[in-house]
């Protein structure tokens, strides 16, 4: 077990370097830069120029990324061109905010999902198995961005039920009272997120259930008298759920790379709402940091599918 | 009275077609079936694939929707569900199936596989059920280290053995083994087979042995029933099947035997030959308009066959058999 995941650890290391070297070439081929327009719309060109010169903009592309490497072994990412802070400092205070939502609408998903695939996998070709296939290509067909502004207009705006903006009210005091708040600020995103993005899990789930049932070790746990609750249990849904778990950690990312929608919809100040603002003002020290944390997370995703796998699967851990 | 009795069975598959999936027909893989099961007996059932014998077999255990007739046992109809369930119906009635490894959950590790029929049925402490799964490997001559394998581990000889633990596990009364050793290369065909009559002389178990091999239905069976078309067309004892077959199939299936004796090949393919000729011209006289088997007609106090009366009789004359 413990090689297996070491082995893993090791194949990571040029993934990083590859990643790192792709995410800051293509920051650099953005066009435009950082200060035009950020510090006065009558800016002298000349002092422009200054500015990207002091800031090392024209250094050859190498040398660029060198300094940013060994920044980073310091833990420095540069200071945001755009809010005058390290980016350390600014991911740091929303990092958590799109944790927690995305972690919230994963265990919301799975929780919907699940016995939804299961349940049109066991009653194949019967009214429940179409009701929720129909459910499922629905809401796959729909952008996940029109359901998120329809979801706010309905549930915040006409019926009042959820906060629109934020990740917290201003009013919070206390221990319970502020997990209280963030809670009731991520139930409207999180609850969307899941029931609207059950498809992949529903269908692969269904599919495999399907295949399951009909194949010869639950002919014989039948012949062996096996409670039908049982061999659903024991025989059937562990099977299936191992490409599930395959990619349990991949979904954890797509949910991630998902935030940039919901968080920008909502004004939810996490990890995506700032990505979305550091390409509008081309704040090249952000974009770059997080696009190497949600790289490297990415990579941590696919390492826990595979943890996930081998738990799952004990054939195929390294002995 | 008879561990199993089997009336008039039926399975039957429908055919959907057209645009709306409509039942239009359907396939009769099993087709009015009556024949029953004693205690401590070998029966064989034999015939060409598609001839509904596995389907048969998963309808006694229970498997298979029936689609008419029933299956008594202990006086109760077992095809239905809720009788299955009073009766305990398959802690008495197991099954072993073809082929070993599809048919072991690849990711269960052995104890567990053996287990699961115990853990059903008879609800023993954690150390007790351990000691039981280790005789039933022990029966089998399978080594403790077993245990915590899994089934990929195996080969096919000791896969199927595995399949045999786990089938008598819950001292079975009836064990249907549908060709059991049909996957397994001839010395471990061999092997598996006296594991299970050795089995059978130890806990006095009934087998409802399927398969095509006659070799090895000669060796295990003391009853045969043949199977065509959905239909029995000849049942009997090892003796009235093997030197008295009076239905045309079973004389092709006798004759399709392959003769290791090298000075005979010649006669064999003869006989063959003549049996063929017989059934290419006469085959109206034995099977209906339809092309069906007749309703079984009994010739002695054991043997039976799927003949009209008056054809079966002349037969049974030819042969020397005695009128029931």
């Amino acid at each position: 077990m413990w090689k297996t995941i070491l082995r893993r650890f090791l194949i990571m290391i040029p993934e990083v370097i590859i990643l790192s070297l792709l995410v800051f070439l293509l920051a650099k081929a953005m066009p435009g830069d950082p200060f035009t327009g950020s510090i006065n719309p009558k800016a002298d060109p000349q002092q422009i120029k200054h500015l990207m010169r002091i800031n090392g903009l024209y250094d050859p592309w190498y040398q660029q990324y060198w300094n940013w490497v060994v920044h980073l072994f310091h833990g420095n990412l540069g200071n945001s061109y755009q809010y005058q802070e390290p980016v350390t400092r600014l991911i740091e205070g929303r990092a958590g905010n799109t944790l927690w939502l995305a972690l919230f609408t994963m265990i919301l998903t799975y929780i919907f999902a699940l016995p939804m695939g299961v349940f049109a996998g066991r009653h194949e070709g019967k009214l429940p198995d179409t009701i929720i296939r129909v459910y499922t290509y629905v809401t796959y067909c729909i952008p996940f961005f029109v359901i998120l502004v329809i979801g706010i207009w309905i549930f915040g705006y006409v019926l009042g039920w959820f906060p629109t903006t934020g990740s917290i009210s201003s009013d919070a005091t206390g221990w319970l009272h502020t997990v209280g708040s963030r809670f009731y600020h991520i139930l409207l995103p999180g609850l969307l997120g899941a029931l609207f993005g059950t498809v992949n899990i529903v269908q692969y789930l269904r599919s495999e259930v399907i295949d399951a049932k009909h194949s010869d070790y639950v002919r014989t746990a039948r012949s062996k008298g096996v409670p039908n609750r049982d061999i659903y249990l024991h025989h059937i849904f562990r099977n299936s759920l191992l490409p599930i778990a395959a990619f349990a950690g991949y979904s954890i990312t797509g949910l991630l790379n998902g935030s940039i929608f919901t968080e920008t919809v909502f004004s939810y100040p996490g990890m995506g709402l700032l990505f979305v603002n550091s390409i509008s003002y081309r704040d090249y020290t952000v974009i770059t940091a997080l696009v190497l944390i949600y790289g490297i997370l990415n990579l941590l995703g696919t390492l826990l599918s595979d943890i996930i796998l081998s738990i799952v699967d004990p054939r195929i851990r390294i002995e | 009275m008879s561990l199993i009795e089997i009336k008039d069975l039926k399975v039957h598959y429908p055919i959907r077609t057209g645009f709306w999936n409509r039942i239009t027909d359907s396939v009769r893989a099993v087709d009015g079936i009556t024949f029953n099961i004693e205690a401590g007996e070998t029966y064989g059932l034999v015939g060409e694939s598609g001839s509904g014998k596995s389907t048969t077999g998963k309808s006694v255990v229970g498997l298979e929707k029936v689609t008419s007739g029933s299956i008594l046992y202990k006086g109760q109809d077992i095809t239905k569900a809720d009788n299955r369930r009073k009766l305990d119906y398959n802690r008495d009635v197991q099954m072993i199936f073809q082929d070993s490894l599809s048919s072991l959950n690849p990711r269960k590790r052995i104890e567990d596989i053996i287990a699961e029929p115990l853990r059903n049925f008879e609800h023993l402490s954690k150390d007790d059920e351990k000691l039981r799964v280790l005789q039933l490997l022990d029966i089998v001559g399978l080594d403790a280290d077993a245990l915590y394998k899994y089934p990929h581990q195996f080969s096919g000889g000791q896969r199927q053995r595995i399949g045999v633990a786990r089938a008598v596990a819950t001292n079975p009364k009836l064990i249907i083994a549908d060709e059991p050793v049909s996957a397994l290369d001839l010395s471990v065909q061999a092997q598996v087979l006296n594991f299970m009559k050795k089995i059978q002389r130890e806990f006095g178990i009934s087998y409802l042995f399927i398969s095509h091999d006659l070799g090895v239905v000669r060796h295990m069976c003391n009853n045969i029933a043949i199977m065509n078309r959905g239909r029995l067309v000849e049942i009997g004892t090892r003796d009235d099947i093997y030197n008295h077959p009076l239905h045309i199939y079973t004389k092709r299936l006798l004759a399709a035997i392959p003769e290791t004796n090298v000075n005979q090949r010649e006669a064999h393919r003869a006989s063959r030959l003549a049996v063929e000729k017989v059934y290419q011209e006469q085959q109206s006289k034995y099977y209906d308009d339809d092309g069906e088997a007749y309703p079984l007609v009994q010739i002695t106090k054991t043997h039976a066959v799927a003949l009209p009366q008056a054809l079966a009789q002349q037969l049974a004359t030819q042969e020397g058999e005695v009128q029931a």
